[in-house]
Protein backbone atom coordinates (compact mmCIF):
# COMPACT_ATOMS: atom_id res chain seq x y z
CA UNK A 1 0.00 0.00 0.00
CA UNK A 2 1.26 3.45 -0.80
CA UNK A 3 1.04 5.47 2.42
CA UNK A 4 2.34 8.75 3.74
CA UNK A 5 4.17 9.27 7.04
CA UNK A 6 4.02 12.78 8.51
CA UNK A 7 7.25 13.69 10.33
CA UNK A 8 7.13 16.07 13.32
CA UNK A 9 9.33 19.19 13.21
CA UNK A 10 12.01 17.96 15.66
CA UNK A 11 12.70 14.91 13.50
CA UNK A 12 12.81 16.59 10.10
CA UNK A 13 16.54 17.14 10.40
CA UNK A 14 16.83 13.35 9.92
CA UNK A 15 14.55 13.16 6.86
CA UNK A 16 16.33 15.71 4.69
CA UNK A 17 13.85 18.35 5.94
CA UNK A 18 10.86 16.55 4.45
CA UNK A 19 7.56 17.09 6.23
CA UNK A 20 6.29 13.74 5.03
CA UNK A 21 7.68 10.60 3.48
CA UNK A 22 5.84 8.38 0.98
CA UNK A 23 6.44 4.67 1.22
CA UNK A 24 4.95 1.21 0.72
CA UNK A 25 3.77 -0.81 3.72
CA UNK A 26 1.05 -3.23 4.80
CA UNK A 27 1.16 -2.40 8.53
CA UNK A 28 2.18 0.51 10.74
CA UNK A 29 5.16 -1.52 11.97
CA UNK A 30 6.30 -2.10 8.39
CA UNK A 31 5.92 1.57 7.57
CA UNK A 32 8.01 2.66 10.57
CA UNK A 33 10.58 0.01 9.76
CA UNK A 34 10.86 1.16 6.21
CA UNK A 35 11.09 4.78 7.38
CA UNK A 36 13.86 4.05 9.89
CA UNK A 37 15.84 1.95 7.46
CA UNK A 38 15.73 4.78 4.97
CA UNK A 39 16.62 7.34 7.67
CA UNK A 40 18.61 5.35 10.23
CA UNK A 41 19.22 8.27 12.61
CA UNK A 42 15.49 8.44 13.32
CA UNK A 43 15.48 5.05 14.96
CA UNK A 44 16.85 5.93 18.40
CA UNK A 45 14.42 8.81 18.76
CA UNK A 46 11.39 6.63 18.00
CA UNK A 47 12.39 3.37 19.67
CA UNK A 48 14.00 2.61 23.02
CA UNK A 49 16.89 0.12 23.29
CA UNK A 50 14.47 -2.77 23.81
CA UNK A 51 12.92 -2.03 20.41
CA UNK A 52 9.64 -0.61 21.66
CA UNK A 53 8.16 2.69 20.59
CA UNK A 54 9.06 5.32 23.17
CA UNK A 55 6.25 6.39 25.51
CA UNK A 56 6.27 9.98 24.23
CA UNK A 57 6.05 8.94 20.57
CA UNK A 58 2.43 8.88 19.45
CA UNK A 59 1.45 7.30 16.16
CA UNK A 60 -1.86 7.93 14.44
CA UNK A 61 -3.41 6.36 11.36
CA UNK A 62 -5.74 8.95 9.87
CA UNK A 63 -6.13 10.61 13.31
CA UNK A 64 -6.73 7.34 15.18
CA UNK A 65 -4.16 6.53 17.90
CA UNK A 66 -2.65 3.09 17.09
CA UNK A 67 -2.79 2.23 20.83
CA UNK A 68 -6.57 1.97 20.30
CA UNK A 69 -6.17 0.00 17.06
CA UNK A 70 -3.81 -2.97 16.71
CA UNK A 71 -0.71 -0.95 17.64
CA UNK A 72 2.15 -1.67 15.26
CA UNK A 73 0.20 -4.54 13.72
CA UNK A 74 -2.49 -2.09 12.55
CA UNK A 75 -3.21 -2.81 8.89
CA UNK A 76 -2.93 -0.02 6.35
CA UNK A 77 -4.97 0.72 3.28
CA UNK A 78 -3.96 2.57 0.18
CA UNK A 79 -3.59 6.31 0.78
CA UNK A 80 -3.51 6.15 4.60
CA UNK A 81 -1.72 8.92 6.45
CA UNK A 82 0.41 7.93 9.42
CA UNK A 83 1.29 10.81 11.73
CA UNK A 84 4.04 10.78 14.33
CA UNK A 85 3.07 13.31 17.01
CA UNK A 86 5.21 14.15 20.04
CA UNK A 87 4.01 14.36 23.58
CA UNK A 88 6.25 16.40 25.86
CA UNK A 89 7.28 15.18 29.28
CA UNK A 90 9.87 15.86 31.90
CA UNK A 91 10.40 16.92 35.46
CA UNK A 92 12.94 17.65 38.13
CA UNK A 93 14.90 14.91 39.86
CA UNK A 94 15.64 11.23 39.23
CA UNK B 1 21.43 31.66 21.11
CA UNK B 2 17.85 31.70 22.24
CA UNK B 3 16.66 35.29 22.20
CA UNK B 4 13.96 36.05 24.75
CA UNK B 5 12.22 39.36 25.39
CA UNK B 6 11.69 40.69 28.91
CA UNK B 7 7.90 40.63 28.74
CA UNK B 8 7.93 36.95 27.76
CA UNK B 9 10.37 36.11 30.56
CA UNK B 10 8.05 37.85 32.99
CA UNK B 11 5.14 35.77 31.72
CA UNK B 12 7.12 32.53 32.08
CA UNK B 13 8.23 33.53 35.60
CA UNK B 14 4.66 34.41 36.58
CA UNK B 15 3.40 31.05 35.29
CA UNK B 16 5.99 29.18 37.38
CA UNK B 17 5.23 31.21 40.50
CA UNK B 18 1.47 30.82 40.08
CA UNK B 19 1.72 27.03 39.73
CA UNK B 20 4.32 26.56 42.48
CA UNK B 21 4.85 24.08 44.16
CA UNK B 22 3.78 22.26 40.99
CA UNK B 23 5.73 22.28 37.76
CA UNK B 24 4.38 24.52 35.02
CA UNK B 25 4.86 24.01 31.30
CA UNK B 26 4.22 25.69 27.99
CA UNK B 27 5.23 26.07 24.37
CA UNK B 28 7.71 28.51 22.84
CA UNK B 29 6.73 29.91 19.45
CA UNK B 30 9.23 31.77 17.35
CA UNK B 31 11.50 31.77 14.37
CA UNK B 32 14.99 30.72 13.42
CA UNK B 33 17.45 33.30 12.22
CA UNK B 34 20.72 31.68 11.23
CA UNK B 35 21.95 29.87 14.31
CA UNK B 36 19.70 31.93 16.59
CA UNK B 37 16.15 31.36 17.68
CA UNK B 38 13.90 34.26 18.54
CA UNK B 39 10.95 33.57 20.81
CA UNK B 40 7.95 35.62 19.72
CA UNK B 41 5.13 34.04 21.70
CA UNK B 42 4.14 31.57 24.40
CA UNK B 43 1.37 29.06 24.90
CA UNK B 44 0.96 28.06 28.53
CA UNK B 45 -0.44 24.58 29.13
CA UNK B 46 -1.97 22.89 32.15
CA UNK B 47 0.33 20.23 33.58
CA UNK B 48 -1.34 16.86 32.80
CA UNK B 49 0.56 14.96 35.49
CA UNK B 50 -2.08 15.14 38.21
CA UNK B 51 -0.46 12.12 39.90
CA UNK B 52 2.91 13.82 40.48
CA UNK B 53 2.71 17.51 39.52
CA UNK B 54 5.49 18.66 41.86
CA UNK B 55 8.25 16.90 39.95
CA UNK B 56 6.71 15.88 36.64
CA UNK B 57 4.93 17.54 33.75
CA UNK B 58 3.43 16.34 30.53
CA UNK B 59 1.78 17.89 27.51
CA UNK B 60 -0.57 15.70 25.49
CA UNK B 61 -0.09 15.12 21.76
CA UNK B 62 -3.31 17.00 20.95
CA UNK B 63 -1.92 20.05 22.75
CA UNK B 64 1.37 19.71 20.87
CA UNK B 65 -0.64 19.60 17.65
CA UNK B 66 -2.58 22.67 18.78
CA UNK B 67 0.67 24.54 19.41
CA UNK B 68 1.93 23.51 15.96
CA UNK B 69 -1.28 24.78 14.37
CA UNK B 70 -1.14 28.05 16.31
CA UNK B 71 2.47 28.59 15.22
CA UNK B 72 1.55 27.93 11.60
CA UNK B 73 -1.35 30.39 11.86
CA UNK B 74 1.03 33.05 13.19
CA UNK B 75 3.60 32.32 10.50
CA UNK B 76 6.21 31.05 12.96
CA UNK B 77 7.39 27.72 14.34
CA UNK B 78 6.95 25.68 17.46
CA UNK B 79 10.60 25.92 18.52
CA UNK B 80 10.53 24.49 22.00
CA UNK B 81 9.10 24.19 25.48
CA UNK B 82 9.51 25.72 28.90
CA UNK B 83 8.98 24.14 32.30
CA UNK B 84 9.76 24.97 35.90
CA UNK B 85 11.77 23.03 38.46
CA UNK B 86 10.21 23.85 41.83
CA UNK B 87 13.02 23.99 44.40
CA UNK B 88 15.44 22.31 42.00
CA UNK B 89 18.20 23.64 39.73
CA UNK B 90 17.55 24.88 36.18
CA UNK B 91 19.25 21.99 34.47
CA UNK B 92 17.72 18.92 32.83
CA UNK B 93 17.16 15.89 35.01
CA UNK B 94 17.82 12.35 33.83
CA UNK B 95 14.05 12.03 33.41
CA UNK B 96 14.05 15.14 31.21
CA UNK B 97 16.77 13.66 29.02
CA UNK B 98 15.05 10.30 28.64
CA UNK B 99 11.87 12.02 27.45
CA UNK B 100 13.38 14.75 25.29
CA UNK B 101 13.10 15.31 21.58
CA UNK B 102 16.04 16.57 19.56
CA UNK B 103 15.96 20.02 17.93
CA UNK B 104 13.51 21.65 20.39
CA UNK B 105 14.82 24.28 22.81
CA UNK B 106 14.03 23.24 26.38
CA UNK B 107 13.89 26.26 28.67
CA UNK B 108 14.09 25.24 32.33
CA UNK B 109 13.85 27.64 35.25
CA UNK B 110 14.12 27.22 38.97
CA UNK B 111 11.31 28.38 41.25
CA UNK B 112 12.76 28.56 44.75
CA UNK B 113 10.20 28.80 47.58
CA UNK B 114 7.69 30.26 45.14
CA UNK B 115 10.07 32.75 43.54
CA UNK B 116 11.36 32.40 39.96
CA UNK B 117 15.16 32.27 39.77
CA UNK B 118 17.70 31.15 37.22
CA UNK B 119 16.55 30.32 33.67
CA UNK B 120 18.61 28.25 31.21
CA UNK B 121 17.98 26.68 27.83
CA UNK B 122 19.07 23.24 26.63
CA UNK B 123 19.04 21.09 23.52
CA UNK B 124 19.34 17.33 23.36
CA UNK B 125 22.25 16.14 21.24
CA UNK B 126 21.57 13.83 18.31
CA UNK B 127 22.66 10.60 20.00
CA UNK B 128 20.41 11.33 23.02
CA UNK B 129 23.28 10.94 25.50
CA UNK B 130 23.37 14.47 26.84
CA UNK B 131 22.08 18.02 26.61
CA UNK B 132 24.07 20.98 25.34
CA UNK B 133 23.36 24.33 26.89
CA UNK B 134 22.07 26.96 24.52
CA UNK B 135 22.76 30.49 25.68
CA UNK B 136 19.86 32.80 26.41
CA UNK B 137 20.17 36.33 25.16
CA UNK B 138 17.83 38.80 26.78
CA UNK B 139 16.37 41.26 24.34
CA UNK B 140 14.09 44.25 24.75
CA UNK B 141 11.27 42.67 22.76
CA UNK B 142 10.72 40.42 19.76
ZN1 LIG C 1 12.78 19.21 34.00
Amino acid sequence: MAVKVVIPTPLRQFTAKQESVDLEAKTVGEALNSLTSRYADLRKHLYSEDGRLRSFVNVYVNDEDIRFLQKEKTALTQGDTISIVPSIAGGAGR
Amino acid sequence: MLKLGHSLIEKIHAHGERDYPNECCGALLGREEGADRIVTGLMPFANQRGDSPKNRFSIAPLDVQMAEDEAKKKGCNLIGWYHSHPDAPARPSEFDREHAWPWYSYVIFQVEKGEAREMRSWRLNEDRTRYAEEGIEYIASA
